[in-house]
């Protein structure tokens, strides 16, 4: 291994008391929305807007021969048509992270050749979406189809059709790489536990679409758009260089997005179709997706992936080493290169004490949508494949699935801990959480309850899991895969602006469009009112634009919470520095003599002498002459807080540096039967223990494990991007993409464990993404548990009723 | 299609008529021509429940519903719950219980619990859960939204009153 210069951030001593952090305040964000006022992409209006609609194509691969939109163009109410060879022209590329965009090009339309269905290939500009629709019918397009690949296999045989013919194949990227000494451990170990894994693809599909309004002014050439997309000034300004005009000109507002769950991260291509129609037509023009739109073409599926895994042990139980081999398929475009496989090496062993580990990936292109974000950003897929495999190593060793978890856990004392791809794991207590777990769960008696039912000849399984969320998310993970990054480590900043009024009234100013369901006006509105100590909803958020704007990266990677802390805590650690010495020169004392207690500061031992914020801002407001020259009027500052912790990768990539390092840790427990005459699978019970640090909100954490396990449970039992045998994507609408209503999740017990970070703001950690994170391995844990008497063991996800049954019949575990 | 119809129809105890084109959707009718944004789309085609309003007391997907299919009846939407600055009974507990996060779903699901509560005034957890499985909440997993719903009902019987002071901690 090389070694890596690591700079931990100092420890921070934790144990100071907290009025607000760890309160579940009621949301400052809710009364909007609770009131119909959200002031959604949909709900905004600019005076003259005109309404886009995109023409999809109906085709998994074909040439595109000829386009004609005379009969659309002529329509009454239409503005203007642009198809994909027109959009060469107006613009560049899209925003790429991935291999090779100069062979694997995207574009805001197809151009020559369309690669899955639902791509668009022209935009329709008009007064309102019924005519921009009525007009897409009279787009008269010529497709000449050609053969579609789409299993991700079988794409990479030899002679698959091609969907990048630049390429020269359909395999995009492949690399392995080694951590620590696999063959050794291979060697030395007892038992190696092999298995087959198919992961399909699903999604975040939120009730909300993408959208952006875009507005261009053709005497300034500044373009204003509003957009529901996330990721602000550090990321969107690359939309300018598609839009082939200067940032400086480009001026992105956030808007609240109805739901995200990843799926509106970096989406730049509603926004560059608007501005690139605004900038045809010289008016304002709104692009929102509709659901076939968004299911079709969002550029955010998740993961789709095949594992052979193989894990070595010795056979008292303890792991060893760990070799993975995966072909992903990415569809027809690779925004965000295999990150995903990134996001998998920050924790790919798990909570456990692996010393090796293996990772081969195959990017697979296909004749799909493209992957994105999903809630795990592939991390989730990991969990799955690790416990799956803990799961049948238990199995084939005869052991009791706690205690093969519990032996080789990481223990509280080895923290800080570096896993073998050099990501740091920076505290836990993992005994902790599968303690409470056991007994919130009621583990005990659920075995004695599953033995009882399977004398009655029912099938209850019980799914025991533990494993990681990281969170706080460095980009790294984007590039170490190449040797060649051209960069230094990416710093992912997220920045904040305290301004304090003349009354002494606190506004937090954000930079990025934090807002996706998550709660980070709260969590704002709270760390300020520990600041400060004034009541949370006292303090007033407001959200700035891209232009003029701070860094700030935006959500994602349950990254937000963490991040804003650490910038409130660095703008209010400016704010009282120069109200420290405002209130010195007005009381006449040494600033060394004042303490800050209760909303202001006075003199130590006589409380007495003492001047509130508010005293201390109005004379800083208006009385600027009353204090020494160098001190300016007002009361604000802002902090930009970069990444506290992340390091280089070495250059043989043999360690990958610190790249995701504070992380959180889970045990579920669900109790589920399946009915094996159906392959219905209902719940029992279902308990979740969460370590995130310490808790800001508990009851907005206990929301994100609730919703985060309920999108878990469609994951595992119901939710699939289905494409056919052509290519057809047969599930583009909620009748066939099944998302869990009420009563298909189940009434959770949940609780918490708090270990702080030792590295952040009052020892948070993210915890945004843990529900999704887990969920699926346990439930996939759960019914391989109820069907083992029955010598089945189920290694797809979804577990759907068909693939269920199929497992059944095909162990020829019938019943009758 | 575009032979626009006159219809009028009562929003909030408010009475409107107006001229639309037969193909016109009621939920466009209520955004954007009576400038009422509460009510929102979602999957526009009738599973989601996003866009669920009140037409003559029974929900309707007004996503899939004509607006000259509602002409000469009574629409209720999200905007007629609060009265000024006090919320609805059910408001105010999907905040307390954050019985909501992105907030897309919930004028949807606020009219359907409206529905519920009207027809049964002491519902179960287990009949709330069932009944509000007809509209989709991607954020919430459903769980704190239910337990909204149970706790409002007593206020809409005017068992007890609402301390807007203190939030209800999660139950572990």
């Amino acid at each position: 291994m090389t070694a890596v210069q690591r700079s931990a951030p100092p420890v921070r001593q934790q144990d100071k008391t907290r009025t607000w952090v760890g309160k579940s305040i009621r949301r400052v964000e809710d009364p909007k929305f609770l009131r119909g006022r959200g002031g959604y992409i949909a709900d905004l209006v600019r005076p003259g807007m005109l309404h886009a609609a995109v023409l999809r194509s109906p085709h998994a691969h074909a040439r595109i021969v000829s386009i004609d939109t005379a009969a659309a163009a002529a329509l009454d109410g239409v503005h203007a048509v642009i198809t994909g060879a027109q959009a060469v022209e107006l613009t560049e590329p899209l925003p790429d992270f991935g291999p090779d965009p100069a062979k694997l090009t995207w574009r805001c339309l197809a151009v020559d050749k369309v690669r899955y269905v639902g791509e668009g290939v022209a935009v329709v500009v008009a007064d309102n979406r019924y005519v921009a629709e009525d007009a897409l019918s009279l787009i008269d397009v010529d497709y000449d189809p050609l053969p579609a690949v789409v299993d991700p296999e079988q794409a990479l045989q030899d002679g698959a059709p091609l969907v990048h013919e630049p390429m020269g194949a359909n395999l995009a990227y492949e690399r392995t790489f080694d951590f620590g000494d696999v063959d050794g451990d291979f060697a030395a170990a007892d038992v190696v536990v092999r298995d087959r894994l198919r992961w399909h693809r699903s999604g975040g599909q939120p009730l909300e679409t993408v959208g952006a309004i875009a507005d261009y002014d053709p005497s300034t050439g500044q373009l204003t758009a509003h957009t529901n997309s996330l990721s602000f000034t550090s990321y969107l300004f690359m939309v300018a260089t598609t839009l082939k005009m200067p940032v400086n000109k480009l001026d992105i507002h956030p808007v609240p997005a109805g739901g995200s769950f990843g799926s509106k991260l970096f989406a730049t291509k509603p926004l560059v179709l608007a501005a690139m129609c605004s900038k045809a037509v010289g008016r304002p023009v709104v692009y929102l997706e509709d659901r076939v739109d968004n299911i079709s073409n969002c550029d955010h599926h998740g993961s789709d992936r095949v594992y052979d895994v193989e894990l070595a042990l010795m056979r008292d139980g303890t792991m060893r080493s760990l070799t993975i081999d995966t072909i992903d398929d990415y569809g027809a475009y690779m925004q965000f290169g295999v990150g995903h496989h990134g996001n998998a090496l920050a924790q790919v062993t798990g909570p456990y004490t692996i010393g090796s580990v293996r990772y081969r990936v195959r990017a697979a292109l296909t004749n799909k949508n493209q992957q994105g974000a999903y809630r795990g950003f592939g991390s989730e897929v990991n969990n799955w494949m690790i416990e799956q495999m803990v799961d049948k190593a238990a199995r084939e060793l005869g052991m009791d699935p706690v205690q093969i978890r519990r032996q080789n856990f990481i223990q509280p004392a080895q923290f800080p801990y570096f896993i073998p791809t050099g990501n740091v794991y920076d505290s836990g207590n993992y005994d902790a959480v599968l303690d409470q777990a056991l007994e919130l769960g009621e583990y005990d008696r659920w075995r004695a309850e599953q033995a009882r039912a399977r004398e009655q000849g029912r099938y209850i399984g019980i799914g025991l899991i533990t494993a990681q969320e990281r969170s706080v998310f460095s980009a790294t993970e984007f590039w170490f895969w190449f040797d060649e990054p051209g960069a230094p480590v990416t710093s992912m900043p997220e920045s904040v602006t305290l301004s304090v009024d003349a009354t002494g009234g606190i506004t937090a100013t954000l930079y990025s469009g934090a807002f996706w369901g998550n709660s980070p006006e709260t969590m704002v509105a709270q760390l300020v009112a520990e600041e400060f100590d004034c009541e949370p909803q006292d303090v007033s958020i407001s959200y700035h634009g891209s232009k003029g704007g701070l860094p700030a990266t935006g959500p994602g990677g349950s990254r937000t919470t963490v991040m804003l802390a650490g910038a409130v805590e660095g703008a209010s650690e400016k704010i009282k520095a120069k109200a420290r010495r405002a209130a010195s020169e007005l009381l006449e004392a040494d600033p060394e003599d004042l303490e800050w207690v209760a909303g202001g500061f006075q003199v130590k031992g006589v409380p007495q002498q003492r001047k509130s914020l508010a005293d201390i801002a109005i004379m800083l407001h208006l009385f600027k002459h009353s204090f020494p020259e160098d001190m300016e009027s007002g009361l604000e500052e802002s902090r930009v807080y970069d990444h506290p912790y992340t390091t280089m990768p070495s250059a043989d990539r043999k360690d990958l540096g610190v790249f995701y390092p504070f992380m959180g840790h889970a045990c579920h427990i669900p109790v589920v039967e399946v009915d094996i005459e159906t392959g219905q699978v209902s719940f029992l019970a279902y308990a979740a223990v969460h370590d995130c640090g310490t808790l800001v909100n508990p009851r907005s954490l206990c929301g994100h494990i609730v919703g985060g396990t309920a999108q878990g449970i469609g994951t595992a039992l119901y939710e699939e991007f289905v494409y056919d045998d052509e290519g057809q994507l047969i599930t583009s609408s909620f009748l066939d993409y099944s998302i869990p209503t009420a009563m298909e999740v189940p009434e959770l017990r949940i609780g918490h464990v708090e270990t702080p970070s030792p590295y952040t703001p009052h020892g948070i950690k993210g915890g945004g993404e843990g529900g999704r994170m887990m969920a699926p391995a346990a439930l996939n844990v759960a019914v391989n548990d109820a069907l083992a008497p029955l010598g089945v063991r189920v290694t797809e996800l979804p577990m759907t009723p068909d693939r269920l049954r199929a497992a059944i019949r095909g162990a020829g575990a019938e019943r009758r | 299609m575009t032979d626009k119809q006159e219809i009028s129809l009562t929003v909030n105890g408010r009475e409107h008529t107006l001229a639309v084109e037969p193909r016109r959707l009621l939920v466009d009718v209520l955004r954007e021509d009576l400038g009422l944004p509460g009510t929102h789309i979602g999957c526009e085609h009738g599973v989601c429940g996003t866009c669920t309003v009140l037409l003559d007391g029974a929900s309707v997907r007004s996503c899939i519903t004509l607006a000259v299919q509602a002409d000469g009846h009574a629409v209720r939407t999200v905007e007629d719950l609060a009265r000024g600055p006090d919320l609805h009974p059910l408001q105010d507990e999907f905040w307390d219980k954050q019985g909501l996060q992105c907030g897309y779903c919930t004028p949807g699901m606020l009219m359907r619990a409206v529905e519920i509560l009207e027809q049964n005034s002491d519902p179960t957890p287990e009949q709330v859960r069932q009944q509000i499985a007809s509209n989709l909440c991607r954020c919430t997993g459903y769980q704190y939204i239910v337990e909204a719903v149970v706790a409002a009902a007593p206020r809409l019987r005017g068992e007890h009153a609402w301390d807007p002071t203190i939030p209800t901690e999660a139950k572990a």
